[in-house]
């Protein structure tokens, strides 16, 4: 059980319902909801009444429908880019902190590269190139995470590669990849995957952002960060259909980092500054 | 560094080493250029290696094969990739950020830098203001949870630096127009500043965006802040001006802050490229009328060229920043100026 300590410290245990919550929302959301997501129902903006809870949308569309129904996209693409980022930046982190040449050098200088720069930039650069779809965004998102990992990950490697037992490996004559993935791999595991919750946070984020920026999924896709920008404009008219996708982003994120941050405290680390 | 200057006798040494900063500074320099060559190839590869071109975006999917040509050659996307990149970062070095695909599309040449040039003052207000009010703020909330520390003031800062920590702009930003514009109806919700006007002459404008990226920054600076004075508070030498009788308030704001601040700055200075992301946010959430937006709404239309030079603007200003923090550091602590020799 030990594994599971974070829970015992109030921050860990609401943060873990907080995401719970917001994920169960999420995935039984659409069973509930009493409209389509799609289809108008009223007069566009219009406040909460009978069987609208939340008011209609830009288009006229069911508010409440729309936020039962936007939050798979939101935890499915971040979840997809940082699963990815996790395969890439850890085969790097890999390669790297066990070959310790220029192989070593060039990607880590790389790493410095995109870690010097805001994220976004590459993302909106990489949907430039590729064109807005939820392909290129999965792609660009996970391309900016994986550096943050492989650093990660080398450091721990570099730390694995010097011990006995990689070195018996090596003397046994193992090929290399048997000696990466069986050897070192599973002892860098615990401390790469003590950041996992906040690299999703930082998933969820970026990709919120560009959802919000109308260049990642596009209309009429129902999604909590592309309906906060459909909907700039009923501020006044209709805030209830900013609030509630905003509250539940908020939700989500919030319980995520503290479930991440005490985490990295029951291992008795700090949190990287800057992690979110 | 290098071997043959520790080898020289002792009295070479001083004439033959240049002064250890102006080494350090030498050394960041260059390596903020091969940096920034770097991020134009990544830049460049990012738009260009893919499918699709620049003059696709313009003419649309129903373009005639002989029009999409003729445009391609005045474009210039007939050439080589690599040719066209050395042209692009010529062009860059001497301060040519190209022709956007905007001004094609009008059948003109507009260049990129007339674009964004009005916009460069507005996004560098908007940094600026809130750089002014980060540092007091955070300094002050840093410091009173650091004293504190464990007990409900701390708690309540350290959750609340935490929970708004986690929160992507646009949520803060969205959350600061319910109030101030939903709610109490004080500011608007959109910066509206007409062309060619000074962000500055219209201050209610800037109000929300400035709050906006406030609490995006503040937040990773007051636990930055937080997190140094507690360890300085720790120290012998704080522990010694205590027992020393000097008051307690000259003892954290005159002895221990300035040592504190060493590794806050420090990592603040290699956290600038988040508030250069918020930046980008922010605008476009406020509409704005910033570089960042400008960068969004190109990639928007796909004016690939645009997004290119607009990216590598952004970029330098970042490293430029960057460069200027690790300076200033340099300045404010002169443990790390020893350390440099």
């Amino acid at each position: 059980m030990s594994r599971l300590r974070f829970v015992r410290t109030g921050s860990g245990l609401v943060g873990l319902s907080l995401v719970l919550g917001v994920v169960l929302v999420a995935l039984l959301g659409p069973f509930f909801a009493p409209h389509s997501p799609s289809a108008p129902v009223g007069i566009p903006l219009t406040g909460p009444a009978d069987g609208q809870p939340l008011g209609t949308d830009v288009l006229g569309r069911d508010a409440l429908s729309r936020v039962l129904w936007g939050g798979r996209s939101v935890i499915g693409l971040a979840g997809l880019a940082t699963v990815l980022a996790y395969l890439a930046g850890g085969t790097i982190g890999l390669v790297a902190g066990y070959a310790r040449d220029w192989k070593d050098g060039l990607l880590m200088r790389g790493v410095d590269v995109v870690i010097s720069l805001p994220a976004l930039l590459f993302i909106l650069v990489l949907i430039a190139g590729a064109g807005t779809s939820t392909t290129a965004l999965v792609i660009a998102v996970a391309a900016v995470q994986a550096p943050l990992i492989a650093r990660v990950v080398r450091t721990a490697t570099l730390e694995q590669s010097v011990r006995g037992f990689v070195e018996a490996a090596v003397a046994r004559g193992e090929p290399t990849r048997a000696i990466l993935f069986r050897e070192i791999l599973p002892n860098v595991l615990g401390p790469v995957m003590a950041d996992a919750g906040l690299r999703l946070t930082y998933s969820i984020i970026l990709v919120a952002s560009v959802n919000f920026f109308s260049l990642g999924l596009q209309p009429p896709a129902a999604d909590w960060a592309l309906m906060i920008s459909e909907n700039r404009d009923g501020f006044s008219l209709n805030p209830w259909a900013i609030v509630a996708p905003a509250a539940l982003i908020a939700l989500l994120t919030i319980g995520l980092n503290l479930v991440g941050d005490a985490i990295a405290r029951s291992l008795g680390r700090s949190v990287p500054a800057g992690a979110a | 560094m290098s071997s043959t200057a520790d080898a020289a006798p002792p009295a070479l040494r001083g004439r033959r080493r240049a002064h250890p900063i102006a080494r350090f500074v030498a050394r960041r320099v260059l390596a903020a250029v091969l940096t920034l060559l770097a991020v134009s190839v990544l830049v460049f590869l990012g738009t260009e290696v893919l499918p699709g071109d620049a003059a696709g975006a313009v003419l649309g999917r129903s373009a005639a094969p002989e029009q999409l040509e003729e445009l391609r050659t005045e474009m210039g996307l007939d050439r080589p990739a690599a040719e066209r990149y050395l042209d692009w970062l010529g062009g860059l070095v001497q301060g040519d950020l190209g022709n956007s695909a905007a001004g094609y599309a009008q059948g003109a040449e507009l260049p990129i830098w007339d674009q964004i040039r009005p916009r460069v003052a507005n996004s560098m207000w908007l940094a600026l203001i809130t750089a002014l009010l980060v540092v007091p703020i955070s300094l002050v909330l840093g410091v009173t949870a650091a004293r504190r520390a464990g007990r409900p003031a701390d708690h309540a800062i350290s959750i609340g630096a935490l929970a708004v920590i986690s929160l992507p702009e646009f949520v803060i930003g969205s959350a600061l127009i319910l109030v101030f514009f939903t709610w109490l109806d004080w500011l608007p919700p959109v910066a509206l500043i007409p062309p060619g006007e000074s962000a500055l002459s219209h201050p209610k404008a800037l109000v929300l965006p400035v709050l906006a990226l406030l609490g995006a920054t503040l937040a990773a600076s007051i636990r930055m802040v937080r997190a140094g004075m507690i360890d300085v508070l720790r120290s012998d030498y704080v522990e010694m001006a205590r027992l020393n009788g000097v008051r307690e308030r000259t003892v954290v704001w005159r002895r221990a802050l300035r040592n504190a601040l060493a590794p806050s700055v420090q990592i603040f200075a290699q956290n600038i490229q988040y508030l250069v992301g918020g930046i980008i946010v922010i605008e476009y959430l406020f509409t704005y009328p910033g570089v960042g937006k400008e960068l969004i709404d190109a990639v928007a239309i796909r004016d690939v060229r645009a997004v290119q030079s607009i990216a590598m603007f952004i970029a330098t200003i970042t490293i430029l920043l960057n460069l200027l923090a690790d300076l200033i550091v340099l300045l404010l602590v002169p443990r790390l100026r020893t350390e440099l020799r």
